[in-house]
C-alpha cells in the first residue's frame, strides 16, 4: 500500500496517522492484504455470499412507541447544548 | 445542435410509522428538539437495533403497487460516513439485496400520453437527523429527532426525457405512496424528497453524457425549475466546447439558483459492507400475499370508480384521485351532499384555491367535508343561490360558524323564494321600468330572454342578492309575457 493510500483511508476513518508512522502502518496493511489474497485464492464460485455468519433470521419488532423522551439525561454527558440541541463544531454548508 | 435530456430520479419516500425503523421512538414531526432521539438513535454504546415490522409491510405495499418483485431476504449494510447528524458515522441502508426489486411506473402527461418509467430497486434505511446552521456562538445545532426514521428511496431507471415526464413521475409517486397509506406526503415537511440526475446527448446518440446529480429538492415546482436550469447549463458548457464534471449539486429555491458541491463535501467511500448488528430479513410467499390482499384501492381503480359512480369526466376524476386525502374529502363530501357534481366542483374550485392561498393541503383543510356537503345541500334545496353559497363558505373558512346552516341563519342569508313576495317584487320592478318593458315587448322573440338580465338584476338589488334567480326568472317570464 501507497502512503497516499494510508492518509485516504485514515482521513475517511476520522483517525491521525502521523508522519513518523505511515509507512509503518502501510507495511502492516499490505501483510493483511496479503492475508486476504490468500483467501481469495479459494475457489467461492458455487458458494452464495452470506451477509452473517450466525445462521438466522432477523426477529421484527412491532410498531409500537417504547422509548420516552430521555433528553436531559443524555443531554448531560454530550460537550455542548443549547435550546435542546447538540452543539458541534460548524458544519460549512 | 440538438440536444436530448435523459433523466433517472432517486426519491426519498418517509414512512408513515409510529417509530423509528430500528428504535421505539416515536417519528412524529415538530417535536421538541431531541425529545424524539433515544439511545439507538444517538448511536450510545452497547446499543442494538431491531427492525420495526410495519416499515417492512410499508416497503411491501410500495412493492406489490408497482408490480415488483419482493425481495424475500432483505439484507441491511452499512454506508461510511462522518456527519454530525449521523451520530453512528455510518447510515443502515440496504445495497444488493433491497426489499423491492425491479418494477414498473405508469405516468400520463399532460397531452394524454403515457409513459412507463422503469424502477431499478427501492431499499429501505434510514433517515439522519437534522443539522441547524444558524450561528450558535461559531457551532452548528443538532436535532436527531429525524434521525432513525423509515425511509424507501425508490431508484428510478433514466427513462425520462424532460421536466415535465419527471414532475408527472414523482407526483404519481406521491399519489402511490399518499393511496397506500403509508406516507403522509406532506412535502413541507420533507414527506418526500427528490435528487434528479440528469445528462444531455446529442439527439441519436445511444451513449449517455456525464450526469449530475441535484440533491434534496422539496417540491415538484423546485424540481422542474431545478431540471430547466441544469439542462440548460450543461448544453452552454458543452456548446462553448466544455465537458460536464459528474457531481453533486444543490438547488435554492428561494433565489432560483444552483451550485455545485464543494468536492470536499462529496468525497464519498462509502465503504458498505453487511451490517453485523441486524440479521437478514426473510419474508415468505404467505406473508407477502397476505399483505397484497390488504392493498388499499389504487389511484387508477378509483379514478375509474369516481367515472362511472360519480359520472365525472376523465380529468375531473383523475384530480380528484390524484391523492388519498383529496379523493377520501371528495368522496366524503359526495357522499353527504348527494350531489358528486357539485362537490367535484367545489372541491376543484373554492376548496382548491382557499388551500393554495393557504399554501396547506387538504388534510388541513379548515372546512371539513361535512361542512361542504351542508353548503351544497342548501344549493339544492334552494335556501341559498351559488352565489350566496360563496359567502358561507367563505364564513365557515374564517370560522364565523360551525355549520351552513348556522352561518346562513346568523347572517340572515337565506334566499327568498316565497312566490308571493317574489312576484310583489316583479310587478315593482315592471312598474318602475316602463322603458324596459317596451324594449322587451318590442324585442324579437328570440332576443327577449337576454332581456330578462335587466330585471332579474333590480330584483336581485331590491332583495340584497337573496331573492332565489331561478324563481324570479319564472315569475318574470310569466309577467312580460302576459303583457305582449
Amino acid at each position: 500500500m501507497e502512503r497516499s493510500d494510508i492518509l485516504k483511508l485514515a482521513e475517511l476513518a476520522r483517525i491521525e496517522i502521523t508522519d513518523a508512522t505511515v509507512d509503518e502502518v502501510a507495511a502492516r496493511l499490505t501483510d493483511v492484504l496479503a492475508l486476504v489474497d490468500q483467501l481469495q485464492a479459494a475457489d467461492t464460485d458455487s458458494i452464495r455470499p452470506m451477509a452473517h455468519p450466525l445462521d438466522a433470521v432477523q426477529t421484527l419488532r412491532a410498531d409500537t412507541i417504547t422509548e420516552s423522551n430521555q433528553r436531559e439525561a443524555f443531554q448531560e454527558i454530550a460537550p455542548a447544548t443549547e435550546n435542546g440541541l447538540y452543539l458541534v463544531p460548524k458544519v460549512i454548508e | 445542435m440538438e440536444w436530448e435530456t435523459v433523466i433517472g430520479l432517486e426519491v426519498h419516500v418517509q414512512l408513515a410509522t409510529k417509530t423509528k425503523i430500528f428504535s421505539g421512538a416515536a417519528t412524529q414531526f415538530g417535536a421538541e428538539p431531541n425529545t424524539q432521539a433515544c439511545a439507538i438513535d444517538l448511536a450510545m454504546p452497547g446499543t442494538l437495533p431491531v427492525a420495526n415490522e410495519e416499515a417492512f409491510r410499508y416497503a411491501v405495499m410500495f412493492g406489490l403497487a408497482i408490480d415488483a418483485e419482493i425481495g424475500k431476504e432483505s439484507v441491511f449494510e452499512r454506508k461510511n460516513y462522518f456527519y454530525p447528524d449521523l451520530p453512528k458515522g455510518y447510515q443502515t441502508t440496504q445495497l444488493d439485496q433491497p426489499i423491492v426489486g425491479p418494477g414498473k411506473v405508469d405516468i400520463t402527461l399532460d397531452d394524454g400520453r403515457t409513459k412507463t418509467v422503469r424502477i431499478h430497486h427501492a431499499h429501505l434505511e434510514e433517515d439522519a437527523g437534522k443539522s441547524l446552521h444558524e450561528d450558535f456562538h461559531g457551532m452548528s445545532g443538532i436535532d436527531l429527532n429525524r434521525a432513525g426514521t423509515p425511509l424507501i428511496e425508490i431508484v428510478s431507471e433514466p427513462d425520462m426525457s424532460n421536466a415535465e415526464e419527471a414532475v408527472a413521475y414523482a407526483k404519481k409517486l406521491h399519489s402511490i405512496v399518499t393511496s397506500l397509506g403509508i406516507c403522509d406526503g406532506e412535502m413541507s415537511q420533507g414527506s418526500m424528497r427528490f435528487d434528479v440526475n440528469i445528462s444531455i446527448r446529442p439527439k441519436g446518440e445511444e451513449k449517455l453524457g456525464t450526469r449530475t446529480e441535484t440533491k434534496n429538492l422539496n417540491s415538484f415546482r423546485f424540481m422542474e425549475e431545478a431540471i430547466a436550469l441544469e439542462v440548460e447549463r450543461q448544453i452552454e458548457v458543452l456548446e462553448s466546447g466544455g465537458s460536464i464534471t459528474q457531481e453533486t449539486r444543490l438547488y435554492d429555491g428561494d433565489t432560483g439558483k444552483a451550485r455545485a458541491m464543494r468536492s470536499k463535501e462529496e468525497a464519498n467511500d462509502y465503504r458498505y459492507f453487511p451490517c453485523p448488528d441486524l440479521l437478514p430479513v426473510v419474508l415468505d410467499e404467505d406473508y407477502i400475499n397476505a399483505v397484497r390482499e390488504h392493498l388499499p384501492e389504487m389511484p387508477e381503480a378509483r379514478k375509474a370508480r369516481f367515472a362511472s359512480d360519480y359520472s365525472l369526466n376523465d380529468y375531473d376524476a383523475g384530480i380528484l384521485s390524484s391523492d388519498r386525502a383529496t379523493a377520501d374529502y371528495f368522496e366524503q363530501t359526495a357522499k353527504l351532499s348527494g350531489d358528486a357534481k357539485l362537490a367535484a366542483n367545489w372541491v376543484m374550485g373554492e376548496v382548491s384555491a382557499k388551500l393554495n392561498a393557504s399554501e396547506t393541503t387538504i388534510t388541513h383543510s379548515v372546512v371539513n367535508a361535512e361542512q361542504l356537503a351542508g353548503v351544497i345541500l342548501r344549493i339544492k334545496d334552494g335556501t341559498i343561490s351559488s352565489k350566496t353559497a360563496k359567502t358561507v363558505f367563505e364564513a365557515l373558512w374564517n370560522q364565523e360558524g360551525d355549520s351552513a346552516d348556522a352561518v346562513i341563519e346568523a347572517k340572515g342569508l337565506k334566499q327568498v323564494s316565497d312566490t308571493g313576495a317574489l312576484e310583489a317584487m316583479a310587478d315593482e320592478v315592471i312598474a318602475n321600468s316602463p322603458k324596459q318593458v317596451d324594449n322587451y315587448k318590442n324585442a324579437a322573440e328570440d332576443k327577449r330572454p337576454r332581456m330578462l338580465g335587466y330585471f332579474v338584476g333590480q330584483i336581485m338589488k331590491a332583495s340584497k342578492g337573496q331573492a332565489n334567480p331561478q324563481a324570479i326568472n319564472e315569475i318574470l317570464l310569466k309577467k312580460l309575457n302576459e303583457l305582449l
